[in-house]
């Protein structure tokens, strides 16, 4: 399972990246959304998948999910998720301001 | 702080004062009150004269950073008491000379004796400091207050050109010089300039010796003018008169010889000390002598002929250091050169300063420093002229004034190199007297233009743009009559000179030649037969002689008619080059494009970890401790898969938003299937809210086009991006296997057990978020309310038409 995730996550951070490079800026806003999956799948995957239940006291599981790593994804989803809100609004003042979502046409400003 | 380092801080503090004596005296002369210091300086100086000449050193302490060895100590020995008379003495002159060139009214007095008393202080900081680190702080301030003299008048472009340039490489050869203090450190572990000679086996058995020694070399041939580093002098000469006179002549050159002599006990002895040292000198002797006879203006000739002079001193101190070879026995032939050395630092400092001193006046007589344009000077000018002819008289060797003397003992020096039998002189020992006699034809060459394309010929007032030219006034001849003075009793009675200051300094030159208790014997003879130097000088003069009587015919030619120095046009497009280069260089990598500073990053990165992996071997994969994958888990991975790669694909806005959409819920799933509730819960909300989000910017972004890229640039991203994700994936692979193979145990364990014990709570994820961790869950908060902030004031926030971020 673990090898399989890391093959999926590799292929998440490809497809970001790519997307990064491109010239849009919703794609670059799509590519940050999609590689902070990738990063939240990674830090699951890493403590390893599937030892046990989920991690509730009440269940009465023989053993349970390690925690903390859970602990860690629910914070960085709801900072990317903030980052990512800030980005969006953010390219549509750039669009609003620009009339031009392309990141070449965006280069430099009047005075430089 | 005992007096002699109240002596040396004196002239910082007068310089502190000068202002308010400049700005609440103006109706005296600031330079008469700056006089003073100097003058009592020098009287001061003087009080140690029958201490050194016994043979005994002083040594003052005072700790300033004792923790790291660096201390504020000041050792008068031979050396640094001459070199001290010589920057006291020769200032107080330079102050005279500058209370009558400067004028009152006209100038900023106050700036100039600033930058002086700054200058002075540093210089009798350099020649006294036992301590390598202070003297160099002493070093640096000399390189900075030369500039600031030298863009005196800093109106004038080529002002800031010369102070520019010699600020450049002085500080360049400042910053290598502190490069070999600290090897020199690192051999022996003291700063102290004693201490390093006492443990001079430590030095001279260390790997770094040559290392250091050419670090040194570098500080030492900067300041003191050598070749190929002379062209800031001649440049330097945009400086007013007293300065020119008084750091490029008489003092601030010397501090690299003076240096050179300092560290001769630690380096000399060593063939490549002497090589370089000898064969520098002398190269710098012809290429200055030679340069000098080319120069139309007073002071070019000058500032060339002092470079070509400390060439001399530098070639004889390298001859000199060869007296290390011979411990015992008879030093008398292998000391000559630090005898002629010394004597000529003297006679240099003396006659080089009374010859830029009748510059300046002829300057501000005749408004014109252009040899061209002068001649029969001599019945307008008598004093002057007297000065200046003992002075030329005296840099061309000719007897009965000391230029004569030293330069027999150069002769004499490098006559005897060919004799020494060590360092493969036999084969190659012969240039320098050869060099050495060349140059001093051309020396002759162009003291013998000097004085009489100035003094003789017909006077042209038709060319000079001051209607009456007469002699200067009794004050500006006070200093250099008293320097010409000087030539002549050091002329006449050159043994004055020999008991004071020429056996101490040779003592602190070559220190552990002689046995204890004894002492130098110098005794300079006017005249010692017919021997080979007496003939040399001969041929000096007759040859100098032919050459200027045929100057009508040389000087059509293209060497004398091209001034500037060859390696001025390195320096510049050297400079050139370094500006355009970097210009370049910064233009090639600052796109200015998201695109290309992200594949930058990327590759670096790609590059860096793979092969941190291969050249560890740190790639691996243990499947044993992995997990099964249940069946329909195919189903979810490969919709998942499908969804992400689908995105860059989608040229509709509304399917891209919702394709992520997918992407985000199949995440959400594997929470679930992956047993965590809460980040399930969770993933669902945050991308519900942010597809919604999407829908609610949707209206105003713009349709995704598709991308008009050409192949190559296409296949760049796509090998780029791919070979992140392999990345990502190996380091995915080792780090779980790495993982397994190693016995740590997750501290988890410690929150399973006490979540209920410890928090009192059941869901452990929210006891670590919330009790465990909470500090975490409190700044994420913060950057959540931040981000709400930005987004409020990026909506709302407008500058209007006029207004400008």
């Amino acid at each position: 399972m673990e090898v399989l995730m890391s093959v999926v996550i590799g292929i998440i951070f490809s497809v970001s990246i790519y997307l990064f490079l491109s010239k849009s800026i919703i794609r670059v806003i799509l590519g940050s959304l999609l590689i902070s999956h990738g990063v939240h799948l990674l830090l699951i995957t890493m403590s390893g998948l599937q030892r046990g239940g989920p991690p509730l006291l009440g269940l009465e599981a023989e053993a349970y999910t390690d925690p903390l790593p859970q602990a860690l994804v629910l914070t960085a989803i709801v900072i990317s998720f903030g980052v990512t809100a800030f980005l969006l609004v953010m390219a549509y003042r750039t669009f609003k301001e620009h009339k031009t979502d392309n990141l070449e046409e965006l280069r430099g400003s009047a005075d430089e | 702080m005992t007096v002699l380092h109240w002596a040396i801080i004196s002239p910082f503090l007068l310089a502190i004062l000068v202002p308010f004596l400049y700005k609440y005296g103006r109706k005296i002369h600031t330079g008469w009150f700056v006089l003073l210091l100097p003058l009592a300086l020098f009287i001061y100086f003087l009080t140690f004269l029958p201490r050194s000449s016994a043979g005994e050193v002083v040594l003052r302490t005072v700790p300033w950073v004792p923790s790291l060895g660096i201390n504020f100590d000041l050792y008068i020995d031979g050396l640094s008491l001459l070199f001290a008379l010589l920057i006291t003495g020769i200032g107080t002159l330079v102050i005279l000379y500058s209370v009558y060139y400067l004028s009152k009214t006209k100038e900023k007095l106050n700036n100039f004796y600033v930058y002086l008393l700054l200058f002075m202080g540093a210089m009798l900081g350099v020649v006294l400091s036992d301590n390598i680190i202070v003297l160099y702080v002493f070093w640096e301030i000399t390189s900075v207050s030369s500039a600031l003299l030298i863009s005196y008048w800093y109106q004038r472009e080529k002002s800031i050109y010369g102070a520019q340039k010699s600020m450049y490489i002085t500080v360049f050869g400042g910053l290598s010089m502190l490069g070999g203090f600290s090897l020199l450190y690192t051999m022996t572990g003291t700063f102290s300039i004693r201490e390093i000679i006492a443990n001079i086996d430590l030095v001279t058995t260390s790997s770094l010796f040559l290392p250091a020694m050419i670090l040194i070399l570098f500080g030492a041939f900067t300041k003191s003018a050598q070749f190929p580093f002379h062209i800031w002098l001649p440049d330097a000469m945009e400086a007013p008169t007293p300065v020119s006179a008084y750091l490029h002549s008489a003092t601030m050159v010397k501090a690299g010889i003076y240096l050179v002599a300092r560290f001769t006990p630690v380096f000399g002895g060593s063939p490549e000390w002497f090589w370089i040292v000898s064969l520098t000198g002398i190269v710098t002797l012809i290429w200055g002598s030679v340069s000098a006879v080319r120069q139309k203006d007073l002071k070019s000739i000058l500032a060339f002929s002092t470079v070509s002079q400390l060439g001399m001193i530098m070639s004889l101190l390298g001859v000199g250091s060869v007296a290390y070879y011979f411990y015992d026995g008879d030093n008398a032939l292998y000391t000559t050169a630090i005898l002629a050395a010394v004597f000529h630092l003297i006679n240099h400092a003396t006659f080089k300063g009374s010859l830029f001193m009748t510059a300046g006046i002829i300057d501000h007589e005749t408004g014109t420093r252009d040899i061209r344009q002068l001649g029969g000077l001599m019945t307008i000018m008598p004093i002057t002229a007297t000065v200046s002819f003992i002075g030329l008289a005296s840099m061309a060797g000719l007897p009965p004034f000391n230029g004569f003397l030293s330069k027999e003992l150069f002769f004499t020096a490098m006559v005897n190199v060919t004799e020494y039998g060590i360092f493969s002189v036999e084969t190659w020992g012969f240039i320098l007297p050869v060099l050495a006699w060349v140059a001093s034809i051309f020396t002759f060459l162009y003291c013998t233009i000097l004085f009489v394309k100035t003094f003789t010929g017909r006077f042209q007032p038709e060319k000079l743009s001051v209607k009456h030219v007469h002699e200067a006034p009794f004050g500006m001849l006070v200093s250099p009559a008293i320097l010409g003075l000087l030539v002549v009793i050091f002329g006449l009675f050159p043994n004055v000179l020999a008991y004071t200051f020429i056996e101490p300094a040779m003592q602190a030159i070559l220190p552990g030649i002689m046995e204890p208790g004894q002492q130098f014997k110098v005794h300079i003879y006017h005249w010692h037969g017919f021997n080979l130097e007496l003939w040399m000088t001969i041929g000096v003069i007759v040859l100098g002689a032919i050459l200027f009587i045929t100057m009508k015919k040389w000087s059509q030619s293209r060497f004398y008619r091209k001034e500037r120095d060859i390696f001025n046009y390195v320096y510049d497009s050297g400079y050139d080059g370094l500006i355009k280069g970097s210009q370049l260089i910064t233009r090639v990598q600052m796109t200015g494009r998201l695109r290309d500073y992200f594949v930058y990053m990327c590759a670096f990165i790609v590059f860096l970890i793979i092969y941190t992996m291969i050249r560890y071997d740190a790639f691996s994969i243990n499947t044993a401790n992995v997990s099964p994958i249940e069946p329909f888990m195919w189903f979810v991975v490969i919709a998942f898969v499908v969804s992400i790669i689908s995105v860059p694909f989608i040229n509709n806005r509304m399917t891209a938003v919702v394709m992520t959409g997918v992407a985000g819920y199949l995440v959400a799933l594997m929470f679930t299937i992956f047993r965590a509730p809460d980040l399930a819960l969770t993933q669902l909300l945050v991308e519900t809210v942010s597809v919604i989000l999407f829908m609610l910017v949707f209206y105003h972004l713009p349709e995704l086009r598709k991308e008009k890229k050409k192949p190559a640039f296409k296949l760049v991203n796509l090998i780029i991006s791919v070979a992140f994700g392999v990345m990502i994936t190996l380091v995915s692979l080792s780090a779980f296997a790495f993982g397994s193979e190693t016995n740590f145990t997750s501290i988890s364990q410690y929150f399973i057990e006490n979540s209920k014990v410890l928090a009192g709570g059941y869901n452990i994820v929210n006891v670590i978020l919330v009790d465990f961790r909470g500090l975490d869950t409190m700044l994420e908060i913060l950057v959540l309310a931040i981000a709400a902030i930005g987004v409020v004031s990026l909506i709302k926030l407008r500058f209007k038409g006029s207004e400008d971020v």
